[in-house]
């Protein structure tokens, strides 16, 4: 399969998940207004993915907004990737938050006690929009 | 330090949110309060804008009453910020927002914070992906209670509006 590959724009984060590493990326801004069709071709791969994942698979998520929208779509996502854990594969989230965004801190450990996977906090200084 | 009153695409969504992001960079020294006032303006303007497209999907049919505009306007005051706005919605949806805001306001913060993932995580989408968030993402980010009121406008609408209250 081959990698997804988006540019951000100012509503949507920038995306690349490659199959070849098993590692994800998604960065930037989460608002659009309509974010189940931005994230429907995201969870779509996840899906095909999940049939042979990589024994490791890591989710950088390094967001400055997200919008409601967006939440239940992210929480999609990490859904996938509880699938892929489950069948014995290492799944690991990394959540990335401005030192001093404690909002977006909050917005990782709310998903970390919905989701069975590990998520790592990672404080950062600011974050590139791309 | 701006107001609008009009229809909203997607594309003024944007450019309003960007004028607020350059002010806000200026007279907002701390990057908390930026992102909170940003975060509000973002929700309300999207509620705006769909409220807008879902009212008319409902009736079946295109009224082009004033049910289509919105008014926003978000003002510096003297302990933060407030993010006003306004809308025409069907008279039939009022008891249901209302409950809705009601038990948002009467939560403190820690199970505001429980009903936020639990919605969340409840499986439930509505038609545009946020399944009722977007209210209680409001109330968390502006940490005070949301002032709202509903005016009777004829006999299938009401205005709706809605301070929120942003404090540094």
């Amino acid at each position: 399969m081959s990698a997804l590959q988006l540019e951000g724009s100012p509503k949507t984060p920038f995306v690349n998940f490659d199959p070849e590493t098993g590692l994800l990326e998604l960065k930037g801004r989460s608002i659009p207004e309509n974010s189940i069709d931005f994230y429907k071709p995201l969870i779509d791969w996840l899906d095909r993915y999940g049939r042979a994942p990589k024994p490791k698979t890591a989710l950088h998520v390094q967001l400055e907004y997200f919008n409601t929208s967006s939440s239940k779509c992210i929480l999609d996502l990490f859904k996938k990737l509880e699938g892929v854990r489950a069948t014995g594969n290492e799944v690991t989230v990394l959540w990335h938050y401005e030192a001093d965004d404690e909002d977006m801190l909050e917005a990782g450990e709310d998903y970390a006690g919905i989701i069975n996977i590990p998520f790592k906090m990672i404080q950062i200084e600011e974050v590139d929009g791309n | 330090m701006l107001s609008f009153k009009g229809t909203l695409s997607p594309e003024l969504v944007t450019a309003l949110l960007g004028v607020i992001e350059n002010k806000m960079e200026v007279i907002e020294p701390d990057n908390k309060v930026r992102k909170r006032v940003f975060n509000v303006l973002m929700e309300c303007l999207q509620n705006l804008y769909h409220h807008k497209a879902s009212s008319v999907a409902e009736d079946g049919q295109v009224e082009n009453l004033d049910g289509s505009e919105g008014v926003v306007m978000i003002a510096k005051v003297e302990q933060g910020y407030s993010v006003l706005t306004g809308n025409f919605m069907l008279g039939a949806e009022v008891d249901r927002l209302k409950s809705h805001l009601d038990r948002i306001n009467a939560l403190p913060p820690d199970q505001l914070r429980e009903f936020y993932k639990e919605t969340l995580a409840d499986g439930k989408y509505s038609q545009v992906g946020g399944g009722g968030l977007g209210m209680i993402d409001i109330a968390r980010k502006s940490g005070r209670k949301l002032e709202y009121g509903f005016v009777p406008y004829d006999k299938d609408s009401a205005f709706f509006s809605l301070n929120v209250n942003v404090t540094n």
